[in-house]
């Protein structure tokens, strides 16, 4: 743990740092540069990694990482509501309640692996959502989702000030985290997950968990504990699912129960697969085009279809409009799923796999001799 | 109270018919390919779809406009009539009626050609994958199978009618000799009931009593050794797979009038089912089964009020709560093999 970072590592970084700082500037050219969205993309972000220490590493497919989401949501809501606007302490509690549902439901689920695992942990964030959409409704509001609101106590602030007259709205010492103030808040948390998990990557305990991943029978033989070793990475990736979900909530004050939904877990399994599993940059990737495209895609409409397919002639293009309608707008999860299936099918590896290949094609293609493309096969990341 | 209890009793068993069959198409499946299928509860859902696809054919109509009568705002009255009522008259009339358990005639043949299509294009290729890449494959199957029925048949649940016949209670209570009207019982999810039932049995006489069955139980117990003796053990399985499509297909047809179908209806259904797999123990055939109709029995009794006060909310975990102490427990569920599966 203690060894420094690589020279690899350290370029990695800061590539990842300046992509993600510039990106209001680096996403005007697909129509996303507003903080709305690449603040999805930041948060998205932060669970797809978390997701992918659990699954990347350890092969623990989880289906219900969507309950931490909705735990540090309904957390960083109820900090909002009783403590303070800030959003400090409104992280710090989301990442500690979500940690302490990580530890429970993950000490329960490690107990068993492969498929009754993703069985266990489907039916503990089931049991989330069913709850916080029936008795719960006390914390979590039901169906209507939480709120602010002007008559919440929040002891903290009243302990040092006045409430400010108008609807309250979460900050940062009394710096507002609207607009791009709210991207770069995200972003910073986005970046300082990805060092984490660049640094758990590398360090002794990330080569444990990929350890468990290939053999954990025979890590076993060998005299290690792997339970500890996975909870650990549970918890820590719960975690990051809850600082996500608080995050969400900074951004668009609403805890609702519908973020604990399988389909939510679905989601996060899907950015992580369509990156690359158990890449570092994958996740991530995975995260901002499945959000690209959900925003993209969905806003599609038989007008924008018919002016994109404009250069046909009128039978012709009312056959395309059609046929594409069904891939876009309503139906962009058509395309996703496709897409899924044939990622799994054929790339099981994700984007970066596909990248992977590209780039020792060109390789080969440049020189024409094997070792350039065994050269390339080991990509900086 | 005995009353209230056999109520609830049957209360539970049409929502457990419904678990077990998806269940019972759920082990085929992995009792013979070795398959974890999510994409099991969209076939249950591209059933119920078949019964209103079915609907929408027999009531196909024409409309003509009659110039001499007017409708109440004046405009002249749309006659609409079904073309088959116009074909056959009085029988067209009693076809759309019955149309529900008459779309079983076309769920078959579309079932089983969709269940041997998925098998022979994406599933085969699946075997040798380890579980959680079938789990995700089949899982993206689920999205793109939903989201073609949300293509065609749009997001709203579709209602679909009961025959007029059936749509009484059946005064169980009084058939038994007990005092008339305490027991009774909607006719449709007694038929529903009856219908799992016969389903059941047949899957398990066609698996016990026929050549073919005899071959695929072996091929269940020793795969490789059933392909060495020469059987073509593979194109067996295919039609298995078809068999647990048409089960899932059927048993989303019944259940239609009970709950109008939607596109999501297939995952919510699945992610029990799975449960009740578990909880029967993984590949075993009977376990599913029990388990189904156990689950349903006891969520139809955790959903009293009187259990309800006790403690609050059991009714929306009760099948969850059961699978997580099954697993914990005894982790090859209920009726599972020793050895399958018990990791």
């Amino acid at each position: 743990m203690t060894s420094s970072m690589s020279r690899n590592d350290i370029i990695l970084f800061a590539g990842f740092a300046a992509v993600v700082l510039l990106l209001p500037i680096l996403a005007t050219p697909f129509g996303a540069a507003y903080p709305d969205l690449l603040q999805r993309f930041m948060i998205f972000g932060i669970f797809a990694i978390g997701f992918n220490i659990l699954f990347g590493l350890t092969g623990y497919l989880s289906f219900g990482h969507a309950a931490f989401f909705g735990v540090g949501s309904y957390a960083a809501m109820w900090s909002f509501k009783l403590l303070s606007l800030n959003a400090v302490p409104a992280l710090l509690f989301a990442l500690i309640v979500s940690g302490i549902f990580a530890l429970a439901i993950g000490y329960v689920s490690l107990r068993r692996s492969g498929i009754y695992f993703s069985i266990l942990t489907l039916a503990f964030a089931q049991m989330c959502y069913n709850l916080a959409y029936s008795v719960l409704t006390p914390i979590t509001n039901g169906e209507t989702g939480l709120r602010m609101a002007m008559s919440d106590p929040r002891y903290l602030d009243r302990m040092f000030f006045d409430a400010a007259p108008g609807m309250p709205v979460p900050s940062l010492f009394g710096m507002s985290l609207g607009g791009w103030n709210g991207f770069y808040f995200s972003a910073f948390f986005l970046l300082a997950t990805f060092f984490l998990a660049m640094r758990i990557s590398n360090s002794p305990f990330g080569l444990m968990l990929k350890g468990i991943k290939s053999n954990q029978n025979r890590m076993n033989y060998t005299g290690f504990n792997t339970r500890p070793y996975t909870l650990s990475a549970f918890v820590i990736s719960g975690m990051l699912a809850g600082l996500a979900g608080a995050l969400l909530v900074v951004t668009d004050p609403l805890a609702g129960a519908e973020r604990m939904r399988w389909t939510a877990s679905g989601e996060v399994v899907l950015m992580t697969i369509l990156g690359g599993v158990g890449t570092l940059v994958g996740p991530v990737l995975g995260a901002w085009i499945i959000k690209y495209f959900e925003n993209i895609f969905s806003s599609f409409n038989a007008n924008v279809l018919n002016s994109f397919y404009s250069f046909l002639p009128d039978g012709v293009r009312e056959v395309a409009v059609t046929i594409s309608s069904k891939f876009v707008g309503e139906g962009w999860h058509l395309s996703l799923g496709l897409v899924f299936v044939l990622i799994v099918v054929f790339l099981p590896g994700g984007i970066m796999e596909g990248a992977r290949r590209i780039a020792a094609w060109f390789g080969r293609m440049g020189n024409g001799s094997k070792r350039a493309s065994e050269a390339r096969a080991q990509p900086a990341e | 109270m005995f009353e209230v209890i056999f109520l609830q009793f049957l209360n539970g068993l049409d929502k457990g018919s419904a678990y077990a069959l998806i269940a019972l198409g759920l082990t085929i499946v992995f009792g013979t390919l070795g398959v974890v299928n999510f994409a099991h509860g969209a076939l249950f859902m591209l059933g119920c779809f078949c019964a209103v696809a079915f609907r929408r054919l027999l009531t196909l109509e024409t409309v003509t406009i009659d110039p001499e009568k007017l409708s109440p705002w004046g405009q002249p009255l749309q006659v609409r009539e079904p073309l088959v009522q116009a074909w056959f008259g009085d029988f067209g009339a009693i076809l759309v009626n019955y149309s529900v358990p008459l779309s079983l005639l076309l769920t078959v043949p579309v079932m089983l050609l969709v269940g041997v299509a998925m098998e022979r294009g994406l599933i085969k290729f699946f075997y040798k994958r380890p579980h959680a890449e079938q789990i995700l494959v089949t899982f993206g199957l689920a999205i793109v199978i939903g989201e073609l029925v949300k293509a065609f048949f749009g997001p709203n649940p579709h209602p679909q009618p009961m025959p007029t016949d059936l749509r009484g209670a059946a005064d169980i209570g009084a058939w038994l000799g007990m005092r008339a009207g305490v027991i009774t019982y909607p006719l449709w999810r007694l038929i529903y009931f009856l219908f799992a039932v016969s389903i059941i049995g047949a899957v398990f006489a066609f698996l016990q009593f026929t050549t073919f069955g005899m071959v695929v139980r072996a091929g269940m117990a020793d795969r490789e050794t059933v392909g060495i003796l020469g059987i073509d053990i593979d194109r067996r399985f295919t039609i298995m797979f078809g068999i647990a499509a048409v089960v899932a297909g059927m048993a989303g047809v019944m259940y239609t009038p009970l709950l109008p179908p939607n596109y999501t209806l297939g995952m919510d259904f699945l992610v029990i089912s799975f449960v009740v797999v578990v909880v029967g123990g993984m590949g075993s055939l009977p376990g599913a089964v029990t388990a189904g109709f156990l689950l349903g029995i006891l969520q139809s009794f955790a959903s009293m009020t009187q259990v309800k006060a006790i403690f609050p909310g059991i009714d929306q975990i009760i099948i969850y709560l059961v699978a997580v102490v099954i697993l914990l427990v005894r982790p090859r569920g209920l009726m599972g093999r020793r050895g399958v599966m018990e990791a």
